[in-house]
Parts: structure tokens; C-alpha cells; sequence
């Protein structure tokens, strides 16, 4: 397709996309959003940048085939999961770091629940993708 | 598998490699482990390790050594090991030794686990992995089609009879209230006396009689010779086909005693024992005979543990290790024949003794211990066979006639497997070069069969170490058992013995005649083996009636049938509840709902009517957005993003198919789509009375509150979506994010394997 509009607002819009994911996925825990949401909105942006400058060009722009993005999603998720076993705990129970904990604040959480949300993220991230890019390649 | 793997001889081949060692260091470990366990088990103790495994559903990873479980996990490692020394020179060189060798110590550690187990969903779980690794060891010569029916064969029979044992185990756990299998046995009779004792009965005896080949769910066990000879020694006679029989010893004391198990272990095991008798006359190639031989010994088996006294557990108990102890030596040293010659038919083989003097010597041995000649421990078994089937309760007479015959004929199949192809005036084809085997290949039956002299002579060593104690673990301590003894005096059992040796030498002279008649019989009888084919054709018809009826290839019919199903589903339950009134309060509805009403309308009266694909997506857009905006109204703005995106996405998806699909097609506007109307005008009804049923009562609101109260202080997150999501319900989520990845990768498989079929 050749739109020199779709072209010119493409590049805007793939970034902002792509940066607005990672926020949604970040806020998720507190706020609207999440892993799955972000995940939309960033195979959204790629699959905008695919329809203006076709599946090969934003193949490059992904560097990883998504089916493989979708599965190291899926093990992350895992891993995630796992992790809570080490520490003595059940499957899936969340794990928490906080980093600079004072008395009325909680400082930088990390968590194995934020590890299991970009599992999340990158399997429908890469899921969409090989379905898109499967599906524009072979009409 | 009668295939030689290598030249014998050819030096070079290493044969004392990692994958061969390993394995027998692993065995002889676990022997000597277990062997330390003899004395504190004989003096009557019971050792028992148990950690959690699932405790809220009371599994737990616990095991038992008593004399019953001891005297198998003895068997199990210590034929192993000989076993798996045999098999690392037996397949030296071939491309997949390694392979085979795990197996091999996957299915000992799982047949370990299984006698050990002292919980049943343990017992059940090492259950189905010694059946899936004999399918993967039967199927080990995966090339030939015989070996993978052979193995496939066996995999659906057992694990069908693991189904139902797994329904009985499940049973027997609601009745007793714990899978402990001690604490079940300290219940004495509770499972005896409840109303699901048959059922429970039937389910444990399906599971065990398919695992233990019996008749009519025998036919697998000789198909099974398609594994290579180490593992028809090793599985197929010594251990994985006595599961069963080890299932019956160890639910006995609960199940055992009445007049069903009394009568249908005494008729499954003597037909089992007698027919398979006759049929090991009937073959000609060594294996299948033994195959039938150990069909027999497990009819036998099944006959004794029928009664609950203490000969006849006694004779259970001992022939148990006797057999296990002469059927693998032959079996080995078939093998080591079949490696030599190249050959297993009676009929081609003759007088290899001079080339082979301590095979000849091994299988000499093991064939006297198989006939019940004095002084070997066979006789032994043999005479307390006879005392035990004289007292059973059942039917003394005809238990000792079947067992009279089985032995008869067992004596006969001894000579012709181990005394004719040694002994027997043959001259042999000018391509047989028969030469002795390996020491590797020569130390496992030269042992076993040693062993089988040893036990006769000193028949104590066997009775106070395992047989007494495996006795007690069956009936409980204050059973006296049998005594073992070379010499019993003149008694109704040595007259039997006299009969039987002259019986079975009759038999072995007349042999040839008997099975010509033999064969001629068995063309009229009915063959178990070519009638399982039938079945598994008829499940194939079956399975493709039934797609071609469901599953046409129009995605429409899918539709329907899927939406027929959900109308008459939740519409039949809504009648059967009398459910079909409701109350209908009119809320009030402000300015805002009545936009996002009329807008859903409007899309979806767009879709009905238009005939152009691009305004019926339009249109089911717009419904899409205003579902998305009820989400938002009633503050559900994580619904309503993903509603959005997802309208999206299917936009872009719809977008790049368009062009690809074909014009509307309107001629099914009359064909088609009245019933298509009426099935969607009925959904939509019993979804709107479904909805309007749920928010007439009092809403439950306890999940609710609970996720409100505990999202923050305890998974440390506001929104309360998200943290259900990645937290509360995390395993879920990991199912359905692994669900996405399978259809994501299902439709690229789709697309791309469509692209390469396609000639471009």
C-alpha cells in the first residue's frame, strides 16, 4: 500500500504505540492496563507499520520471529511461576523485591508477578504478529 | 527382533561403554540397598518414607517395604542388573544402545516405584509409566510395522485397563477416606462390606488382569516378543507383567476373601493356565513358547491368590520368584541362541551343546527348575502347588487337574525349549555357526539358574528371607505359612508330582502329533488377536463417522451446530429447572444507555440486512463499540480497552482476508438462512433470560469482596482486574496465554503449510 499519509503518520504513530504498550504494561498492577492490553497495543502498532511498509519490512523491524517471541513469552510466564517454588512458596505464588522500602513507601516493587505480565505481554505481542504476518504474507 | 546387531567377535566394538555400565552400577546399587532391608523385614518389621506431594487432595510420594514389596523390588533390581549387563553386550554397537538402555532404567525406577508405592495415586501414576515404557521398548525396533502394532497393541490394552484401575483406585479412596494403602489395609473389611465393593472389585481386576495378560486380554503378551529378547526377559515375563499379579497380593487383604474374588481369580487363572499351556505346545519359534509359558505361570498365579489360606499364598509367593528366576534364564538364553544362530525355530535347531556346553549348561538348569525336577527349588514349588491347590476353597479337584495339566505340559515346553535345541540328534544348516556367548551375555542365567539349584537345596534361605515375610505381608502375621521342604514325606502332592513327570514326558515325545492336532483346533477357534484388529477398525469408523457428521469443512455448519448445542443445553437445563419465569424491572435509563442501545442496534441491523461484507464489519464494529462503551459506563475500563483493541485488530485481520474471499453469496438467503434466523433469535432469548435470571437474585458477592479486600495488602496492586489476572488466578491466565500460543502457532502452521502445497 502506498500512502505517503499512512507512510508519514505510520512513524509517529508505531513509536508512540510501542512506547505506550510498555506504560500500559508497567501501570497494569494499579491502574487500567496490563500485560494483555499492552500486548494489543503493541502488536497494534506493528501491525500498522506491516500494512504501510509490508510484513518483510516489519519482520526486520521485530528482529525475532513472533511465534518465537510468543513461546519465549509463554516460558517467561513460566519461569515466573516456577520461581515461587524456590522460595519455599506454591506454583504461581508472587514473589516481591522492594527496592528503597521506607515506612509510608514502598519504594521500586519488582515482583514475580511483573515477570509473569510481561510473559503475558510478549505472548499475545507475538501471537498477534504470527497471525498477521502469516495471513498478509499468504494472500 | 532376530536381526544380529553386530558380528559377534568383532573385536574393536567396545562394549564396556558409559550407557552400558551406568545402568547395571544403578541396579546393583538399588539391589544392595534393598538387600540390606531383608533381615529387619523378615524379623517383621515394616519400613515406611512418605513426603507430601499433593495434600490437599491426599497424595503423597509415600513408600513401603514389607516382605511382599521387598521381595519384588529384589527381583526387579537384581534381574535388572543381570539383565541390563546382558543387553549392553546383546546390542553392542547398535546405533540406539543408549536409547535402549534408558528405557531399560526408566521403566526399572518405575516398576520400583510401583511396588513400593504405598499410596494408590503413586502406585496408579508409576503404573502407567511402566506401561508407557514398555510401549516405548516393545516399540523399540520402531522400523517394522509388527514392532509398533505390537507395542501399540499393548499400550491401548493396559492403559485401558489403567483407566479403570485409576476409577477403582478413585473408588476405593471415597470409601476408605485416605489413598494410604496401609492405613486401607488397617481397615480390614470396609471395602468388603460397602455397596461399591463390586464395582471397586471389577475396576482393580480390569486394571490387573490387562497388565497381567489374562485370558481374554491375553493376546498382547506374545505380540510384545517383538521387543528385543532382554526386554521379553526382563518385562514381558520377569516383572512389568507381574504388576497385576502384585496389585492382587497387595489389595487381597482388603478385597480378597469373598466368594466373587475367590471364584473369578480361580476361573480367570486356571483358563488362563491351561489354555496358555496348550498354546506354548503349539509354537515353534522358542520365544513365543516361553511367551506362553509366562502367560501360564501368570494364570497360576492369579489361581492361587484366589484363596486366602496360607498354602496357597505360600505356593503363590514361591513360584512368583522361581518363575521369575528360570523364565529369565531362558529367555536370555534364547537370545543368546537367536545372537549365535540367527534362529529360533525348534525346528532348525539341534545339538548346539557341544558349541555352547554353559548356555546348554544354564538352560539344562533352568528347564529341570521349570519341569519340578528334584532337588531344584521348582519341584519345591511345585509340591506346594499341588498341597495349595488341595486346600483352596473353591474347588480342590479341578484347581489340581488345572494345575496338573499346566505342569504336564510346562515339563513338555521345558524340553522342547531348552533340552531339543541343545541335546536333540540335528544337523544343523550349513549357514548356523553356533559359538558360545560372551561372559557378559553368560553371567546373567548362569547365575539365575544357579540360583534356582541353590534355593532347592537350601529351600530355608528362601522361606525365612522372602517367602514367609511376603506371606505375612498378604495375610497378615498370624497365618502360618507353608513350609518349604525337598522332602515332604509320601503325600497326595508327591503322588501328583509322579503323574505330572509322567504326563509331561508323554506329551514331550508325542509332541509333534499333538501340535498338528493342535493347529488344526486352534484354525476354529476364535483369535483374539485378529478380532482386537476388528475392534480398532471399528473405533476408526466410528471416529470418522462421526467427524464426517460434525465436521463438514463449512464454517458455517460449525457455527450452528456450536450454537444449536449451546441453545439446547442451557435451554433444556432452564425447562428442567421450571427456571422459565422472571421478573422484569424496567430500570431507568438515562440519555447515555439509550445511545449505546440504539447504536448496538443499529450495527447489528446493519449486518443483517447489507450485502456488502464491508458494511456488515462496519456493522459489527459499531456493535463491538458499544459493548465496549457498557463496560466503560459500568467501570470495567480494562474490558473496555481490550474490547477496543480487539475490534481493532479484527478490522486489520477482516481487512487483509478480504480481499481473498469471494462476493456474498446470496442464494443461501433462502435455503439457509430462516433456520440460521430462528437458531439466532432462540440464542439471543436464553442468553437475555440467562442475564436477567442471574440479576434478578441477590448477587454473590463474596469473591468480590474478598479480591477488594486482599488486592492491595496482599498482592500489593489497585487494579483489581490485573492483579486476578497475573496473581490470584495466575494459573490461569498461564493456560490461556499457552492456549493463544497453540492457536497463534496452528494458524501459521494453516497459512505457511497452505503457502508450500500450493504450485506457485
Amino acid at each position: 500500500m502506498n500512502s505517503i499519509i499512512l507512510l508519514a503518520g505510520t512513524r509517529l504513530l508505531v513509536a508512540l504505540l510501542l512506547v505506550f504498550s510498555i506504560y500500559m504494561l508497567l501501570r497494569g498492577h494499579n491502574t487500567p492496563g496490563g500485560g494483555f492490553i499492552g500486548g494489543l497495543i503493541g502488536a497494534t502498532g506493528f501491525v500498522v507499520y506491516a500494512i504501510a511498509c509490508g510484513t518483510e519490512t516489519a519482520r526486520s523491524a521485530l528482529r525475532l520471529a513472533p511465534e518465537k517471541i510468543a513461546m519465549a513469552g509463554l516460558g517467561i510466564a513460566l519461569f515466573a511461576g516456577v520461581m515461587a517454588v524456590f522460595f519455599g512458596d506454591g506454583f504461581f505464588t508472587g514473589q516481591w523485591l522492594f527496592i528503597g522500602e521506607t515506612e509510608d513507601d514502598k519504594g521500586l516493587p519488582l515482583s514475580s508477578v511483573l515477570v509473569f505480565d510481561v510473559g503475558v505481554y510478549l505472548v499475545v505481542l507475538g501471537s498477534i504478529l504470527t497471525i498477521c504476518f502469516a495471513l498478509e504474507e499468504s494472500v | 527382533m532376530g536381526a544380529k546387531t553386530t558380528t559377534d567377535g568383532a573385536a574393536g566394538a567396545r562394549w564396556l561403554t558409559f550407557e552400558g555400565l551406568v545402568p547395571v552400577a544403578i541396579a546393583a546399587l538399588l539391589f544392595a540397598w534393598l538387600w540390606q532391608a531383608i533381615p529387619p523385614i523378615s524379623a517383621g518389621e515394616v519400613v515406611r518414607y512418605s513426603w507430601d506431594w499433593v495434600p490437599s487432595l491426599g497424595i503423597a510420594l509415600s513408600f513401603l517395604i514389607d516382605g511382599l514389596s521387598l521381595t519384588f523390588g529384589l527381583l526387579i533390581t537384581g534381574i535388572g542388573a543381570l539383565v541390563f549387563l546382558y543387553a549392553s553386550k546383546y546390542l553392542q554397537g547398535h546405533p540406539h544402545l543408549a536409547r535402549f538402555m534408558l528405557f531399560l532404567v526408566l521403566f526399572m525406577a518405575s516398576m520400583l516405584g510401583l511396588v513400593l508405592a504405598d499410596n494408590l495415586l503413586t502406585l496408579f501414576v508409576f503404573w502407567e509409566l511402566t506401561t508407557i515404557t514398555s510401549y516405548l521398548l516393545i516399540g523399540f525396533d520402531h522400523a517394522t510395522s509388527k514392532a509398533r502394532r505390537a507395542a501399540l497393541q499393548a499400550l491401548l490394552l493396559t492403559g485401558t485397563g489403567g483407566l479403570a484401575l485409576l476409577a477403582g483406585f478413585i473408588l476405593i479412596g471415597t470409601v476408605a477416606g485416605t489413598f494410604e494403602l496401609s492405613e486401607i489395609r488397617a481397615q480390614g473389611d470396609v471395602l468388603k462390606d460397602h455397596a461399591l465393593y463390586l464395582p471397586i472389585l471389577i475396576l482393580v481386576l480390569a486394571g490387573a488382569f490387562t497388565k497381567s495378560a489374562q485370558f481374554p486380554f491375553h493376546f498382547w503378551l506374545p505380540n510384545a516378543m517383538a521387543a528385543p529378547t532382554p526386554v521379553s526377559a526382563y518385562l514381558h515375563s520377569a516383572t512389568m507383567v507381574k504388576a497385576g499379579i502384585y496389585l492382587l497380593a497387595r489389595m487381597h487383604p482388603n478385597l480378597g476373601g469373598t466368594d466373587v474374588w475367590l471364584w473369578t481369580l480361580t476361573i480367570f487363572g486356571a483358563v488362563t493356565a491351561v489354555f496358555a499351556s496348550f498354546m506354548a505346545l503349539k509354537q515353534t519359534d522358542l520365544k513365543q513358547s516361553l511367551a506362553y509359558t509366562t502367560l501360564m505361570a501368570l494364570g497360576t498365579l492369579t489361581l492361587f491368590l484366589a484363596a486366602d489360606i496360607g498354602y496357597a499364598i505360600t505356593a503363590a509367593m514361591t513360584f512368583l520368584i522361581v518363575h521369575s528366576l528360570y523364565k529369565a534364564t531362558l529367555f536370555l538364553v534364547v537370545g543368546i541362541i537367536d545372537h549365535a544362530t540367527g534362529t529360533r525355530d525348534v525346528h532348525k535347531l539341534g545339538g548346539l551343546a557341544r558349541a555352547m556346553p554353559i548356555t546348554a549348561f544354564a538352560a539344562g538348569i533352568a528347564a529341570l527348575s521349570m519341569a519340578g525336577f528334584p532337588p531344584f527349588i521348582g519341584f519345591i514349588s511345585k509340591e506346594i502347588k499341588y498341597a495349595g491347590a488341595l486346600a483352596v476353597q473353591s474347588e480342590p479337584v479341578l484347581v489340581a487337574a488345572a494345575v496338573l495339566l499346566a505342569n504336564a505340559l510346562m515339563l513338555a515346553v521345558a524340553g522342547i525349549v531348552s533340552f531339543s535345541p541343545f541335546w536333540r540328534r540335528k544337523h544343523l544348516a550349513d549357514d548356523l555357526k553356533p559359538h558360545e556367548g560372551t561372559w557378559p551375555m553368560l553371567l546373567g542365567p548362569v547365575i539365575l539358574a544357579s540360583l534356582g539349584a541353590l534355593f532347592g537345596l537350601f529351600p530355608d534361605l528362601l522361606a525365612l528371607s522372602l517367602v514367609n515375610p511376603g506371606v505375612a505381608a498378604i495375610l497378615g502375621p498370624e497365618v502360618e505359612p507353608a513350609q518349604l521342604k525337598l522332602w515332604a514325606g509320601v503325600n497326595l502332592p508327591l503322588i501328583l508330582s509322579l503323574a505330572t513327570f509322567a504326563l509331561g514326558i508323554g506329551i514331550y515325545v508325542y509332541r509333534q502329533r499333538l501340535r498338528d492336532a493342535l493347529r488344526a483346533l486352534g484354525e476354529r477357534l476364535v483369535n483374539f488377536d485378529r478380532g482386537w484388529d476388528r475392534v480398532l477398525d471399528g473405533l476408526k469408523w466410528l471416529a470418522a463417522w462421526q467427524t464426517d457428521l460434525i465436521q463438514s469443512g463449512v464454517l458455517r455448519r460449525y457455527l450452528f451446530i456450536t450454537f444449536l448445542t449451546l441453545f439446547v443445553g442451557i435451554g433444556g437445563t432452564i425447562v428442567a429447572r421450571g427456571a422459565l419465569s422472571v421478573e422484569i424491572a424496567w430500570p431507568d435509563l438515562l440519555l447515555k444507555h439509550w445511545v449505546v442501545i440504539t447504536l448496538i442496534v443499529a450495527g447489528a441491523m446493519l449486518t443483517l440486512t447489507t450485502s456488502s461484507r464491508i458494511a456488515a464489519i462496519a456493522g459489527l464494529g459499531a456493535v463491538g463499540i458499544g459493548v465496549a462503551l457498557i463496560f466503560i459506563i459500568f467501570g470495567a475500563p480494562d474490558v473496555a480497552i481490550t474490547q477496543l483493541l480487539v475490534e481493532t485488530l479484527v478490522v486489520v485481520l477482516f481487512g487483509v482476508a478480504a480481499l481473498k474471499l469471494p462476493r456474498l453469496d446470496d442464494s443461501g438467503r433462502k435455503t439457509h438462512r430462516p433456520l440460521d434466523a430462528l437458531l439466532a433469535v432462540g440464542v439471543g432469548a436464553i442468553v437475555t433470560l440467562v442475564m436477567l435470571q442471574v440479576t434478578a437474585g441477590p448477587l454473590d458477592r463474596r469473591l468480590t469482596t474478598y479480591f477488594e479486600e486482599t488486592s492491595w495488602p496482599e498482592a500489593f496492586g489497585r487494579n483489581i482486574v490485573n492483579v486476578i489476572l497475573v496473581d490470584f488466578r495466575a494459573l490461569d491466565t498461564f493456560g490461556e496465554i499457552a492456549v493463544v500460543v497453540i492457536a497463534a502457532l496452528g494458524a501459521f502452521a494453516l497459512l505457511k503449510g497452505r503457502k508450500q502445497d500450493e504450485p506457485r
